[in-house]
């Protein structure tokens, strides 16, 4: 099953300056996903047509690692529209299914975009959909267009018309290290960074509307928990008590905030409400208590303690009581957070050869390593719960991977400069 | 006669008064033959300000006793260069080695009554951020509450953990990750 096929899409940024990946490599098993032909767009319009689409969807399915995008130079014809289409064509290719669509200019920075899903066996089409845009929106239908894609054909919505927050780091001649708290689409376009400071920043956290993040910022000479509005850039500090403020984790219903404290002589997790500001302490021990991460129905914490003597994942009710342990298996296991079910944790391991990213299933009680490196960290699930988004180490650069949820296909996003690391991935709402 | 002149006089006769003493009273000359230095840095500020040459003069003879101090004072001043301890993986345990290096710098604070200490904790980059955050502390601590033992005031000491986001050393191995996992002494106001 580790015999494998690489793949690197070089993505050509001549466009748009605003673009910092720089390439994605999709290192895939050799069990083929659903094999689909993804005909390019008709555009009509003056110039070179505004976004790529069949780029975008393709690399989208491709990346999921249920699906074969089949390549264009094997397409016996390119039809726009149902009655250009010569079944046989397709079926020669063993296209399973087959995308057409028309990208179309109607007014200045007005697009149309005209997308339809045919089953290639059936013969008959299964959604189509028309949307009008400004330019800047054309890659996000693109990944709409492969989420719809995903949902039709596999039955769990996609993710890709999502976004991830992450931190870059990059050495400037002038002012040293400079710390950037930065989010973009779920492919790394788009980016935009929200802070630029000279001190460290970690664990940004999206809220569940996906409106604002909060996060840890080092700004004041020490660790204190930030509230930003994606929006408006609005930023404001809500935690700084004395020692350590940390790894804050929104409440499903994103009323409240879990996060790490040290106020009272030692880490121990906390549960904030956002309005009032009112603080329940959760935990009570004298070992190191951190990385709360709340359950989908929001019953439940889990959270890191050494209480055991090595850090595992403990499991509280988010209104307090009695922790129970929930890792037995291996020396380390920390950096737990819920899959979207609720049905298993993606946590950082190490069971001896390196610190890696892994699924514990609650029913079995077991943990599956999903990589292979030595030093992976911070793992979120994807908003479906197909993927995982994590930190890991390319050739000395920290870089961002994302593995689908069985290990079987992992793809690299290379950004264009900089150290980047502690990505969260966003939940769908944009 | 000034007050900074009378201080280097008293020091002055502390370090005849430790010269003659027996070994039980060598730690003492070592405080006296700090305090020693310390009031001829402030009598070097002060004099050359007022351009009192006389004074500036007794500073050098000062140093020269502190210098002549003999092996212990030497001994303390050298582990008071160093600024780090270090720790084992996923350790917050001081060993004998920190435990000399601590115990120079307590008595260092406990004769220097205004100044502050800064304990800053790391971690190695192995495993998640915020765990090494916490453990950063720890260390921190570890060492605050060592410092405190041998009796430096709570009030003189304040903590801070960076986890694993300023190592000292860059890196993927061993030695880097040893550089790493330290809590930084600095000195302050």
């Amino acid at each position: 099953m580790w015999s494998r096929v690489l793949i690197t899409v070089i993505l050509l940024a001549v466009a748009s300056p605003a673009r910092a990946v720089l390439t994605i490599e999709i290192n895939k098993g050799i069990e083929a996903g659903i094999p689909i032909a993804v005909v390019p767009f008709q555009w009509s319009g003056e110039g070179v047509q505004p976004a790529n689409l069949r780029e975008v969807i393709s690399l989208d399915l491709n990346r999921s690692g249920r699906f074969e995008s089949l390549p264009k130079r094997d397409f016996l014809s390119r039809p726009h529209s149902l009655t250009e289409i010569r079944f046989k064509d397709w079926r020669l290719l063993k296209a399973e299914a087959l995308v057409i669509g028309k990208l179309r200019s109607i007014g200045p920075d007005q697009f149309e975009v005209r997308f339809r899903l045919i089953d290639v066996f059936k013969q008959k089409q299964m959604v189509g959909y028309v949307w009008k845009v400004s330019r800047s929106e054309l890659r996000s239908i693109g990944h709409k267009i492969a989420d719809i894609i995903h949902k039709e054909l596999t039955g769990l919505r996609g993710a890709f018309d999502t976004r991830i927050a992450y931190i870059t780091v990059v050495k400037t001649p002038s002012q040293g290290l400079r710390y950037l708290l930065q989010i973009a689409d779920s492919d790394g376009f788009n980016e935009k960074t929200m802070l630029d400071s000279k001190e460290p920043i970690l664990s940004p956290s999206w809220s569940p509307d996906g409106r604002i993040l909060a996060y840890v910022s080092f700004e004041g000479g020490r660790s204190t928990v930030w509230l930003q509005n994606i929006k408006s850039g609005k930023r404001a500090e809500i935690a700084s008590f004395e020692g350590i403020n940390s790894a804050p984790a929104w409440s499903p219903n994103g009323k409240q905030l879990a996060m790490t404290l040290s106020r009272d002589g030692n880490p121990e997790v906390y549960v904030m409400t956002i309005l009032g500001k009112k603080l329940q302490r959760i935990t009570r021990h004298t070992a190191i208590d951190t990385e709360p991460a709340w359950s989908p129905d929001g019953r439940y914490l889990v959270f890191t303690s050494d209480r055991g003597g090595k850090p595992q994942i403990y499991r509280v009710l988010a209104s307090g009581g009695r922790p129970e342990r929930i890792t037995f298996q291996g020396k380390y296991n920390a950096g737990a957070s819920y899959s979207p079910d609720g049905s298993q944790l993606v946590l950082v391991t190490n069971q001896g050869k390196g610190y890696r990213i892994a699924i514990y299933d609650f029913a079995s009680r077991s943990i599956m390593e999903l990589t292979r490196s030595q030093l992976d960290e911070s793992p979120s699930f994807a908003p479906n719960g197909g993927m995982v988004l994590y930190a890991t180490d390319s050739q000395n650069r920290g870089v961002l991977s994302a593995v689908s949820a069985d290990g079987r296909v992992s793809n690299l996003l290379k950004f264009r400069e900089g150290d980047v690391r502690e990505p969260d991935w966003a939940p769908y709402n944009r | 006669m000034s007050l900074k002149t009378k201080l280097i006089l008293v020091a002055l006769f502390g370090l005849v008064l430790a010269g003659c003493s027996t070994t039980e009273e060598e730690i003492n000359a070592a405080e006296v033959a700090d305090a020693a230095a310390e009031a001829g840095a402030t009598a070097l500020g002060v004099g050359s300000k007022e351009g009192t040459i006389g004074e500036v003069l007794e500073d050098d003879e000062t140093a020269d006793a502190a210098s002549e101090d003999g092996a212990e004072g030497q001994a303390g001043e050298d582990l008071l260069a160093l600024r780090v301890i270090y720790f084992e993986y996923d350790s917050a345990d001081i060993t004998a080695e920190s435990q000399a290096i601590l115990e120079a710098h307590a008595s260092n604070l406990i004769i220097n009554p205004g100044i502050r200490l800064t304990l800053e904790g790391h971690a190695d980059e192995r495993g998640t951020r915020e765990y090494n955050l916490a453990l950063g502390e720890r260390r921190a601590k570890s060492v605050s509450r060592v410092l405190q033992v041998l009796g430096v005031g709570e009030g003189t000491i304040q903590t801070v953990s960076y986890g694993e986001e300023r190592p000292a050393a860059l890196g993927h191995d061993d030695s880097a990750w040893g550089m790493n996992r330290r809590v930084e002494l600095l000195y302050g106001n």
